[in-house]
């Protein structure tokens, strides 16, 4: 797990914290009735509460609490009864209120942790700090005139999960497993829907550097970066020059930064940098949320398996090393998908197909589990054909290929092509001897002790054969014959 | 003339009903007294003839139908604090003078559910910060009341000023208010006529320009304790758009008036015996006790030991709130704009000319309170104080029904005065205050003169929705005190 | 209270910057005096023991009441933007601001 920037003064070691903003899947804002759905024309989905009008107040949607207790219970999280409403006051174009409504001294949620798979099959628990509500700000549109911001308040008051974790995680590697590990479980349980293009979950990216055994240095923020590609390489970037000035002598300054992907750096964003005191205070207007704990246990009744769960079930139920289960369990419909194929089957077969030769086909169409032209009850009868010997593996491998392309099942395409495996003994000897006849020079080598060649025997006859040979009886055959 | 301009809201309920006068008869006559006298007085901002003769006219329908609500043709002045859909509401301030809101606060829209008929919006001070109404962009309101042989102009106390002077003028049979540290009951007592403060909670916030959140509560103006608690029953009541306004059963206000005080324990705070009071607000105090105790109530000494602490507590409170409730004027959606080339300079310019001396005072104590450093000590404080207070009532509480204190700790003061000292001006609140500040309801109703023919005002503060109480106390000292003086500046005073 | 020294210029610049209020030099120093009188008038609070009160943000005696998510609101470009001082379409618009 060891990931160490070698400088010139030794090895510095990472310390990341993620604050990751998640919007919450709900038919309405936080705080207000318009309506939350993404790609609206600009300001069509605006209420008053929203725009900050005189007089206005917000109300809370009692969704928006539910789906952030259930991403608590989710996160193993500890689920506060009472919690409260605080104001952060800052001035800003697309911030009509002039504060945004946020939980700062009480949140909702409390400490949980989170469990990561890395791809050593190394697993690893991340703190989480607290998950709180907030409510999202508009957005500010620079490109659209030389003198002018654009303002749309579509998005402001739509409802937002803070979710903050501890500075556990070491590596660019913990924390893209971290952050989909976060979307797998929010995706599970449909309380975010976790589109980073989109901007329904981003990350904030807390990075300091540090020597063995010391405590922590001075952290930068880099703010909003909207892929975990870009998380991880923001990561690297920001360590690299935060090294760079650590060891030039100077110190690291607490700052907000900002991810440059066109040229792999960051930089500080200077408008950030005006002194902020947000003045935190409870906001007058709302009053203490208190939920009851049976509505917390209803909730909890109510939640479907969740990855951790459905990883354990994987492992003992269909026999799967942890790291495969890790990797099906990652989208929901993944794991769904292998349900399907696994029931009846070999559980690890069906795992191996999926993960290698179903997966690498989906990746050559550029498709998704979703969009697969191949469905699981499909790839299971590949497998079944495979299981009675109708076929041989490798002519499987170029069956499915076949299936990715044109959508038939396994069974068409192995008659239309006539691919059914060989087992008649009399037509595998034929191959045999017409292929040790062709070759005396391999044959007496192999006599005078050359046993390798062996595999060449095997490969030729299954040539000879168009692939079709039962590989059993083909080796049967040649051991007698030679 | 004078005669219509004299009924109670009762009383042009009765009229109207028995058709010896119409609604529009009725708001005529009243637009006709403002056309008088808001010269003199300047009690409103905007003055909205065409929709009052059209919701008479609807009135006048309704009522010949036999289906008229309960204020039915009554002629309201509204404070410019309460938002009205598709007129003009500037809270008082240059930085809203353009602002028409294309939604109704919930008051106004019970009010108008009701029948009631708008003659337009009452001036106050800006943002409701003040107590003389002089800080309002739209100049000072006049309160009609005059010293004796005098003309100088007198305040009409604040924020609410505009209302109270215009029920006091006989420009409106009544008005709605909002009270924060004071803002209904302090005017009331300025000029004579009747100003109640509900329960914080008691009537919707929702579509009320916001000064301090947690202690803003609209409320009445009326010249009679009836009348008030006739239009508290329809501004009242639970608003699911508001969620600090509390799901309790709107009773018949108008007649807990009647109930009379026999049996009710009536205390008497000591803390409220403040150093340089004058002796006519003490002597009136000690009347009004006396006619309370001849009514059948029993006196009692009472202690709430933390009242001088409610102003300094209330100015750190309210202005941390109003630093972040004004927030949003910034010349972006709405509003004032002074363009500039950048967006800090177009914020700072537009509040720096859109926001008053005593706003941009406020906003500046509020900011200070709440930033990093000062929290702890004087806003954490300043809540602490505050649940003390709080206290005080609930022990109060336990032993009597409702207290009796001055409103007020003197008459109305010229235009200019305590202008000099903000410290002295905020002076003014310091018996409304601590009930603001604990939430719970006080009415003022006018009890006699002071040596120079002034209005003085007694204070009535009951239990946490409790009004009921409240309104019969206020009707046992009005009955008692037989207040029938009139303003120098009204109608019948200019013929 | 933690305020016994006196209110500065730099202060009072530095409040007004946070609340967005342009102050001229004449109002900086005015406003020293007022607002330093105020926050000294404030401090009478010192003589309150608070030891063990829990502090009281609302006399509000009930817990939040939520409602449905229920879309009952927006779909009114108009009325949202009519008061605008500035707009461009259906946007508002401000001086460009670089981030
Ligand atoms: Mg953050
Ligand atoms: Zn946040």
């Amino acid at each position: 797990m060891s990931y160490i920037i070698e400088g010139a003064t030794g090895p510095w070691e990472l310390v990341i914290g993620l604050e990751v903003h998640a919007q919450i899947i709900s038919r309405a804002k936080l705080f207000s009735g318009a309506s939350a759905e993404y790609g609206a024309p600009p300001n069509s989905q605006v209420s008053f509460v929203d725009a900050g009008f005189p007089g206005m107040l917000p109300v809370i949607n009692a969704e928006c609490v539910a789906q952030a207790v259930r991403t608590g219970l989710g996160l193993n999280a500890q689920i506060n009864l009472v919690s409260r409403f605080d104001r952060k006051n800052y001035f800003y174009a697309d911030l009509p209120q002039g504060y945004q409504i946020s939980q700062f001294a009480h949140p909702i949620v409390g400490k949980g942790e989170i469990e990561i798979l890395l791809e050593s099959g190394e697993t690893r628990q991340i703190g989480v700090t607290r998950l709180h509500l907030e409510q999202d700000a508009g957005k500010s549109l620079h490109d659209q005139d030389p003198a002018l911001s654009f303002i749309d308040l579509n998005r402001a008051g739509v409802a937002l999960m803070e979710i903050v974790s501890e500075p556990d995680m070491r590596t660019p590697e913990e924390a893209g497993a971290y952050l989909r590990k976060l979307r797998t479980i929010m995706r599970y349980l449909g309380t975010c829907d976790g589109n980073m293009e989109e901007g329904s979950m981003r990350a904030d990216v807390n990075v300091s550097v540090r020597k063995a055994d010391e405590e922590f240095r001075t952290r930068c923020e880099i703010k909003n970066v909207n892929s975990v590609r870009f998380v991880m390489q923001a990561i690297e970037a920001e360590a690299r020059r935060q090294v760079a000035v650590w060891e030039s002598g100077e110190a690291v300054q607490q700052e907000t930064r900002l991810y440059d992907p066109a040229r792999s750096e960051t930089r500080s964003m200077r408008s950030k940098e005006d002194a902020h005191d947000y003045r935190y205070f409870p906001d007058p207007d709302l009053l203490p949320l208190v939920i009851e704990q049976a509505w917390v246990d209803g909730l909890a009744s109510g939640l479907p398996e969740l990855p951790d769960a459905k990883k354990a079930r994987f492992m003992s139920r269909y026999g799967l090393p942890a790291y495969d289960a890790g990797v099906l369990i990652m989208e929901q419909a993944t794991a769904d998908f292998y349900e399907v194929l696994a029931e009846g089957r070999d559980g690890k077969i069906a795992a191996n197909w999926m993960l290698g030769d179903f997966f690498a086909g989906l990746n050559r169409l550029g498709r998704g589990i979703g969009d697969s032209p191949v469905s699981a009850a499909a790839l299971g009868g590949l497998l079944d054909l495979l299981a009675d010997a109708t076929i041989n593996g490798r002519i499987a491998k170029d069956v499915l290929e076949a299936m990715m392309e044109t959508g038939e099942p396994a069974a068409a395409i192995v008659e239309s092509r006539g691919l059914r495996q060989v087992t008649d003994t009399g037509a595998i000897d034929a191959a045999v001897e017409k292929v040790l006849a062709a070759n005396p020079d391999k044959l007496a080598e192999y006599k005078s002790g050359k046993q390798k060649l062996f595999g060449f025997f095997v490969g030729q006859v299954m040539k000879a054969m168009a692939g079709k040979g039962n590989p059993a009886l083909v080796n049967d055959a040649l051991k007698r014959r030679l | 003339m004078t005669d219509t301009l004299d009924f109670t809201i009762a009383g042009a309920r009765n009229a109207l009903r028995a058709k010896t006068i119409s609604a529009r008869e009725l708001t005529e006559a009243h637009l006709a007294a403002i056309e008088a006298l808001e010269p003199s007085l300047n009690a409103f901002i905007t003055v909205t003839p065409e929709t009052a003769l059209a919701a008479a006219d609807a009135a006048d329908g309704a009522l010949a139908r036999g289906e008229g609500g309960p204020l039915a043709g009554i002629p309201l002045a509204i404070k410019d604090l309460f938002c009205t859909n598709g007129i003009r509401t500037t809270a008082g301030s240059r930085i809203l003078e353009p602002f028409v809101p294309p939604y109704e606060s919930t008051v106004t829209r019970q009010l108008l559910r009701d029948g009631a008929v708008f003659l337009g919006k009452a001036n106050l001070d800006e943002f409701a910060m003040g107590s003389s109404t002089t800080t309002s962009a739209f100049g000072p309101t006049i309160n009609p009341w005059q010293r004796q042989g005098s003309n100088t102009q007198l305040v009409p106390g604040g924020s609410s000023g505009g209302s109270a002077a215009a029920v006091a003028s006989g420009m409106a049979l009544g008005s709605t208010g909002t009270d924060t540290g004071g803002s209904i009951r302090q005017p009331a007592s300025f000029c004579g006529i009747v100003g109640m403060k509900p329960t914080y909670g008691r009537c919707s916030r929702f579509g009320v320009v916001a000064f301090a959140s947690s202690l803003d509560q609209p409320g009445p103006f009326a010249r009679t304790v009836e009348d008030a608690a006739i239009l508290l029953g329809s501004m009242a009541g639970h608003d699911p758009r508001d969620s600090t306004s509390m799901d309790w059963p709107v009773p018949d206000y108008a007649a807990a008036c009647r109930r009379g005080v026999k049996g009710l324990r009536i205390g008497v705070p000591r803390e409220y015996h403040a150093d340089g009071m004058p002796a006519e607000i003490e002597r009136l105090w000690q009347q009004g006790l006396d006619w309370l105790r001849d009514a059948g109530a029993e006196i009692v000494d009472v202690s709430l030991p933390h009242t001088k602490y409610g102003l300094a507590t209330y100015y750190i409170v309210a202005p941390a709130e109003c630093s972040s409730n004004l927030a949003r004027y910034d010349g972006v959606r709405f509003g004032l704009r002074v363009p500039a080339q950048d967006l800090t300079d177009l914020y700072e310019e537009t509040r720096a000319a859109g926001f008053g001396a005593e706003v941009r005072r406020r906003i500046l104590i509020g900011t200070y309170v709440l930033s990093a450093g000062y929290y702890d000590a004087y806003y954490l404080k300043a809540q602490k104080v505050r649940a003390l207070i709080l206290k005080d009532f609930t022990d109060v509480f336990g032993q009597v029904d409702a207290l009796l204190t001055p409103t007020a700790p003197s008459a109305a003061f010229g235009v200019g005065e305590n202008m000099d000292d903000p410290v002295k001006m905020y002076l003014n609140d310091v018996f409304t205050v601590p009930a603001s500040i604990a939430g719970v309801p006080g009415i003022s109703v006018p009890a006699g003169l002071d040596g120079d023919g002034l209005p003085l005002g007694l204070q009535v503060i009951g239990k946490h929705f409790d009004e009921e109480t409240v309104f019969a106390v206020g009707q046992a000292l009005e009955s008692a005190a037989g207040f029938s003086a009139k303003p120098q500046i009204r109608v019948g005073s200019l013929r | 209270m933690a305020s016994a020294a006196p209110l500065d210029d730099a202060v009072v610049r530095r409040i007004a910057r946070l609340a967005r209020i342009r102050l001229g030099d004449e109002e900086v120093s005015r406003l020293r005096g007022e607002l330093g009188a105020i926050l000294g008038w404030i401090e009478q609070l010192n003589e309150v023991d608070v030891s063990g009160v829990d502090p009281l943000a609302s006399v509000g005696q009930a817990t939040l009441a939520m409602r449905a998510d229920v879309v009952t609101d927006g779909d009114q470009t108009e009325a949202v933007l009519a008061n605008a001082p500035a707009r461009a379409g259906t946007f508002y618009t401000v001086p460009k601001v670089v981030e």
